[in-house]
């Protein structure tokens, strides 16, 4: 009688290259993204070693946290680290002879949406990159998760990983979500339930009919943020709506070898009885329109709530809520949709997709944002940009008074010349809040892009409800 | 990588909880095509002010603990971004070991790589050995890997589990990627069977 399975020990299973006595194994990867932050120190690493890579044609560069996202960007960089990094990347791509996506190309975006957009990601593989955002890709059944960059390194050198089998846990959305709730309130409502520790040492499958009934892209938003709840991993069974999206994507399987993948790909799901050693659940019904009031993903409440006191919590967190309140400039008892903002920042690889550019378009069409406001649709990749542009999206932000960019990481993290400055108050459709991470002193509010778009219009933050 | 035996040193206490590696390191300091000099810039908005001057309360900034090797830290300690600079900025300031009652995975394997030793231990340990490194320059507190024990500066042992395989690559200094190349028939085995199973990766 075989064991039952749940996806992740299959994924898991169908992976090993060797096992140690210990249980320690060297993961077979299919896919090692690349990005210029994480990635030199590795190259270099190999170089030094007389080291190649193993597995060139399954190794997929392209700059995105450095990039700047104006116009003029084609000219060059001109902060000379940045520059450096991305010029190392170029370097290291051509002598290494792995596929790359320069900032010229038009496909060059966040490596998290370039991966699926190419069809780079299917379903059962499993994907690495320096970054802990990888996660996204678990939308696809497929098993992905950030490393370092020494691990970076090794993956290159063998295209393997060393790890140890992490614990299963679920996490269930069950009913239907109501209008003007979305994929960014479920992820950050879970967050906010298990606390930025509470998937530590689990892979997360997120399961249910609220799951089932996003799209892909809403898939992806749900497990890009699976790591801010502590999980290494996100997964979410793959599905038609799926092989829907993979088909025909240029480097998915053609011909005879999708018949084959599809095959596979029906097997990707845990077995009935699989056991799982957490559960949680959530009812769809119950999630409301979130936003975060603090300094960490997991200080998430509903929109219609009050900025908490340090005494509505226990122990170390105490503390920590108010060193938050002070770094956040907000007093216990404030309702959060007093609480005004200076700048929007729509985009990242949680939410920078076309159905979140549209969402956010849809709330701003025929509106100004506030006066004195600043601005920022940022697409997650070339590609993304163009179809905003062709569906008259970009028209529809930059007659509200956005500034429509080019592709990169940008505001998301201050790495590059989009930044907050000492004091400034974003509603941003990005995954961390932590301290100075817009920039120093920057004050980051986590949200849907629907309810970016909506405090941009009203200059506070915003039920979108009432907007819609 | 350096090896890990014992070590002998001050520890600064760092009770804040989710301490992120944004905080570690910030995501201006990535820009580095290097491993080393991150040091300079641990902490650094904790550590320093808007003008580059040392703020003066900051536990690092603090005479007792400039040249702590060792940190005790509040729960979920390096929870975030996978940055392997985070422990490269450690090691480069100076820290050789980290001590709480839980760290975020990514950041937890990142240490191993960089010879650094993230202990865990149970809350009221970690709350006394917090207590005794707030004595600074008086409080030393001892590491001893082989025999996975931590002595606070009065004498009181704990006793710690650590993986197997960690712990032998930290007392040796062991290289990943060397280790891994020995075992490199069994990669190539898995690979031929794998490409023929799945001809479309």
């Amino acid at each position: 009688m075989p064991i039952a399975k749940t996806l992740y020990d299959k994924i898991w299973d169908a992976h090993i290259a060797h096992e140690d006595e210990d249980g320690t194994c060297l993961l077979y990867i299919d896919r090692h993204l690349v990005h210029e932050v994480t990635s030199p120190q590795a190259f270099e690493g190999l170089r030094m070693a007389g080291r190649t890579v193993r597995a060139p044609h399954k190794t997929i560069a392209v700059p995105d946290h450095n990039v700047p996202t104006t116009l003029d960007r084609a000219k060059g960089i001109d902060n000379v680290e940045s520059r450096i990094q991305v010029e190392a990347l170029d370097k290291n791509a051509k002598d290494f002879g792995v596929h790359y996506y320069p900032v010229s190309d038009i496909r060059q975006g966040i490596v998290h949406i370039v991966g699926p957009e190419q069809g780079w990601t299917l379903p059962g593989m499993t994907v690495v990159c320096g970054d802990s955002h990888t996660a996204t890709h678990g939308a696809f059944g497929a098993l992905a998760h950030g490393i370092g960059t020494s691990e970076v390194e090794h993956v290159l050198a063998t295209q393997t990983l060393i790890q140890k089998k992490s614990m299963n846990m679920k996490v269930q959305i069950t009913g239907s979500l109501k209008p003007g709730v979305t994929a960014k309130d479920i992820t950050l409502s879970v967050i906010g339930k298990t606390g930025t520790a509470g998937g530590t040492g689990y892979v997360i499958e997120y399961c249910g009919e609220a799951i089932r009934d996003l799209s892909m892209e809403g898939r992806m938003t749900i497990c890009n943020m699976a790591i801010e709840g502590g999980a290494r991993a996100g997964l979410i069974a793959p599905d038609e709506k799926t092989f829907e999206y993979c088909k025909g994507r240029p480097h998915a399987p053609k011909g005879k070898d999708w018949d084959r993948a599809l095959d596979y790909w029906r097997t990707l799901f845990s077995d009935e009885d699989a056991h799982f050693d957490k559960v949680v659940t959530i009812k769809g019904e119950e999630i409301a329109p979130v936003v975060t009031w603090g300094t960490s993903p997991e200080d998430v409440l509903p929109i219609n709530s009050k900025v908490p006191a340090p005494n509505d919590f226990e122990g170390g967190k105490i503390g920590a809520v108010e060193r938050s309140l002070e770094y956040m400039g907000l007093n216990p008892g404030t309702p959060l949709e007093d609480v005004t903002i200076d700048t929007v920042f729509i985009g990242s690889c949680t939410n920078g997709r076309i159905e979140d550019l549209r969402a956010a378009a849809e709330i701003l069409k025929g509106k100004k944002i506030k006066e004195g406001l600043r601005g920022m649709v940022v697409p997650g990749s070339g590609l993304v940009r163009a179809q905003a542009e062709e569906e008259g999206l970009a028209d529809i932000f930059k007659d509200a008074g956005f500034e429509w960019r080019l592709a990169g990481c940008s505001m998301c993290l201050a790495m590059n010349p989009d930044q907050l400055k000492p004091g400034e108050r974003c509603a941003a459709t990005s995954n961390r809040n932590f301290e100075g991470r817009q920039g120093r002193g920057g004050r980051t509010h986590l949200m849907s892009p629907q309810m970016a778009a909506a405090a941009a219009v009203t200059g506070k933050l915003t039920d979108v409800r009432n907007l819609i | 990588m350096e090896k890990f035996n014992k070590l002998t040193g001050i520890a600064a206490p760092m009770p804040l909880v989710n301490i992120d590696t944004d905080m570690i390191i910030p995501k201006q300091f990535l820009k580095t095509i290097k491993r080393s000099g991150l040091g300079a810039n641990l902490f650094d908005e904790m550590r320093f002010d808007q003008d580059g001057k040392e703020i003066p309360d900051f536990v690092l900034n603090k005479k007792a603990y400039r040249n702590a090797e060792i940190i005790i830290a509040g729960d979920n300690f390096g929870c975030g971004s996978s940055r392997e600079h985070a422990p490269w900025a450690l090691l480069d300031f100076g820290i050789k070991c980290v001590i709480s009652t839980s760290y975020a995975d990514i950041f937890y394997n990142n240490c191993f790589k960089n010879g650094i030793l993230p202990i865990v231990l149970k809350p009221e340990e970690v709350e006394l050995l917090m207590e005794d490194s707030k004595k600074g320059e008086n409080a030393r507190i001892s590491i001893d890997l082989e025999k996975q024990i931590v002595q606070s500066s009065e004498g009181i042992e704990f006793s710690f589990e650590i993986d197997a395989f960690k712990k032998h690559c930290l007392l040796n200094g062991l290289d990943d990627i060397g280790l891994t190349m020995e075992k490199v028939s069994s990669i190539d085995k898995f690979e031929k069977s794998y490409q023929e199973e799945k001809p479309w990766l």
